[in-house]
């Protein structure tokens, strides 16, 4: 007898490749060629050293907002608002810059006092829908939902009101920081801060190992899969609810503060460019494991990357990116269910 | 303002509100029969996009509304057999189907972009229409805008008078009764939860080919709708007629953002147009206050007359969702 275990991982390859077959008819219908497509997209992501550069690039912020999530999924938390937590960790971290810029600060305090702003940022926004949860039984879904409109609509009007360029106020954001307040890049040129990569790296371990190895971690867990049971045997929920809440807002802080330090030096209006229900489909596709979390979200930045050429050398739209990452996910939760159906017809069969 | 220009302003507030009520008693079904269809933000904009795109290939505006009710039904189909057939998390598969239904409505649209296309006209009612004020209200809008007033009482009584309404709310709320007394739980789940996103699925043409006409990519103004419509079922306390008022409500609160723009410039126009997000979560945050065991207690310190009143007011806007919302039946 086989072990319906061990077909995991076949099942999940064999989802991904039927989502790229429906996403290459869907390509095939509209009339676009889907393989030129694909090609673009590949050598989009990996075609220059630039490229790969700018992969890492969006891989930074999205693994730091993934590693967040893992938290709140452990938890049996949907923690949709990760989108304004990544907001405010952005406006916090402004905030802080702003504050230093006439200060007799070093540069290297200013910029992790930014960092700080920016955790804390995030982790305030998320705890407030911890809050909605807990005290008001405003499900975490359209609290989040909500308050990640609300932080658009503070960081537009910051940027069109107290934080204007002077002159005149613009989507393009707010003034650049004086460029000692950037954080330290490869090159002159170039956006890809080691710094950044380090913390993301730090904070996808520093998750792995408090979900594998801790008390914490397998409280968490108990309180995940039943929050009642855990509740009885001693396990303070709400307020475990709460620090998973809080560390991943200050993830997502952190790639908040990234996004302003590292790349655009300055606050501009979609800071959080989407990242965050990424991060969201990445924790789904590896089924809230940690150990897969860093791959898989390179493989969904590469996506992202390589398809921004895609509107001038196909005039195709660049959406197609995300195309293919829902497809990939809905494919493998679809997948996962066929394939536990099977396993248990197969159960039952042989009684 | 002149009081004919708000008698214009409010049938306009009917009329844009139209969309969202379709949204919110579609979801209203589905959640009744114990499905969550989360996916109604992509839903909405996939099939805002695709009835555009069908009016536009086959000059017919009626085949163009058929083809929003066909993908709001077609999405659905996927959530259903998500959260029914394979037990999966009815969050995950919504969740996922609102982002790739969006891209994909992106993806596919681009080629109509800024188009122009066919639009519904207002039909005014004869005789009715010239009744001061309430002829400008109800009777000087379009045929959608009717079908909305009609669809409220519909579903009302449909839910709340018949018996097939009855058994629906079995569904979700002790499926295993509904399944001793011979319903088929999840053959009826299949039905509503396609069937609420076929009328979800025409909010898309009645922008797209009527409030927004056309299809102008993510400068549509179209995204987020859905969310607002899925709060609004809450806040409905899934019923027909209180969902309905909650659209409404939320379109009013835009137009007067969009009146308030005029006389304060000072704020930015994308600052008034979230504000009934806010708004959302104080209306969630007092639907379920009454639930909570904290406010039970300082209720329990308020002197009797205070208390008598506030208990009032947060029964009545208090709501409960169907018992088995979002669990997957197992006969056995």
């Amino acid at each position: 007898m086989r072990n319906p275990l061990s077909m995991k991982p076949l099942a999940r390859a064999a989802a991904v490749i039927a989502a790229l077959g429906i996403t290459t008819i869907v390509l095939a219908a509209t009339g676009a060629p889907p393989f030129a497509a694909y090609a673009n997209i590949a050598r989009g992501a990996a075609g220059s050293w630039t490229m790969a550069a700018d992969v890492v690039v969006a891989w930074v912020p999205l693994l730091l907002v993934t590693s967040g999530l893992l938290m709140t999924f452990t938890v049996g938390l949907w923690n949709i608002g990760i989108e304004g937590q990544i907001t405010l960790g952005a406006v916090f971290a402004t905030w802080a810059l702003r504050s230093c810029q006439g200060a007799a600060l070093s540069p290297e305090l200013a910029i992790a006092f930014a960092f700080v702003a920016g955790m804390a940022g995030g982790a305030l926004w998320a705890m407030l829908v911890g809050a909605l949860k807990t005290f008001g039984g405003v499900n975490e879904i359209f609290g989040g939902l909500g308050l990640n409109y609300v932080a658009t609509a503070i960081n537009i009007w910051l940027i069109f009101g107290p934080w204007k360029r002077p002159g005149v106020a613009s989507m393009s954001g707010t003034l650049p920081f004086d460029k000692k307040f950037w954080l330290p890049t490869l090159s002159e040129q170039s956006r890809l801060a080691p710094i950044a990569v380090a913390l993301a790296l730090a904070a996808i371990i520093v998750v792995f190992i408090l979900l594998r190895g801790t008390r914490f971690g397998l409280r968490l867990k108990a309180t995940g899969k039943n929050a009642r049971a855990a509740f009885l045997l001693g396990v303070p929920t709400w307020q475990y609810m709460m620090a998973s809440f809080a560390i991943c807002g200050a993830l997502a802080g952190i790639a908040g503060a990234v996004q302003v330090t590292a790349v655009y030096h300055r606050l501009i209006p979609s800071i959080s460019s989407g990242y965050g229900y990424l991060g969201l489909m990445v924790g789904m596709l590896v089924n809230f494991s940690a150990a897969l979390a860093a791959p898989v979200a390179l493989f969904f930045a590469a996506l992202n990357v390589g398809s921004i050429q895609l509107p001038i050398v196909l005039k195709l739209d660049s959406a197609l990116s995300g195309v293919i990452q829902g497809t990939i996910v809905l494919f493998v939760i679809l997948g996962e269910g066929l394939r536990s159906r099977l396993a248990a017809r197969r159960k039952g069969g042989a009684v | 303002m002149s009081f004919e220009l708000i008698v214009i302003g409010l049938a306009g507030v009917l009329a844009s509100a139209g969309p969202v009520v379709f949204a919110s008693i579609g979801e209203t079904v589905s959640e009744r029969a114990g499905v969550t269809n989360l996916s109604m933000n992509g839903m909405i904009l996939l099939s805002a996009m695709g009835s555009f795109a069908v009016a536009l290939a086959t000059k017919s505006i009626v085949l163009g509304f058929l083809a929003g009710a066909a993908i709001g039904a077609a999405v659905s189909a996927i959530v259903a057999l998500s959260s029914i057939t394979l037990k999966q998390s009815q969050v995950a598969v919504g969740f996922v189907l609102a982002l790739l239904c969006r891209d994909l409505s992106y993806f596919l649209g681009n080629p109509i972009m800024g188009l122009p296309g066919p639009r519904l006209t207002t039909a005014p009612l004869p005789l009715l229409k010239d009744i001061p004020v309430l002829g400008q209200l109800f009777f000087n809008q379009d045929p959608m805008t009717y079908l909305s007033f009609a669809l409220i009482a519909l579903a009302w009584l449909y839910v709340n008078k018949t018996r097939p309404g009855l058994v629906l709310r079995g569904l979700g709320e002790r499926p295993a009764a509904a399944h001793a007394r011979g319903a088929n739980v999840a053959g009826l789940r299949y039905l509503y939860t396609i069937a609420g996103g076929a009328i979800a699925g025409l909010a898309g043409p009645m922008y797209s080919l009527s409030i927004k006409a056309g299809w102008k990519g993510t400068i549509t103004g179209l995204d987020g709708i859905g969310w607002i419509a899925l709060a609004i079922t809450i806040f409905g306390g899934w019923s027909p007629i209180r969902a309905a008022l909650g659209a409404y409500l939320f379109a009013l609160l835009q137009w007067l953002g969009l009146v308030l723009q005029s006389s304060l410039p000072g704020i930015p126009s994308q600052v008034l147009q979230v504000a009934p997000f806010p708004l959302m979560i104080l209306t969630l945050l007092f639907v379920n206050l009454g639930n909570a065991e904290w406010v039970d207690s300082l209720l329990a310190r308020l002197p009797e007359g205070p208390r008598r009143v506030v208990a009032r007011i947060l029964r009545a806007m208090n709501a409960k969702p169907p018992a088995a919302l979002g669990t997957p039946f197992e006969k056995d």
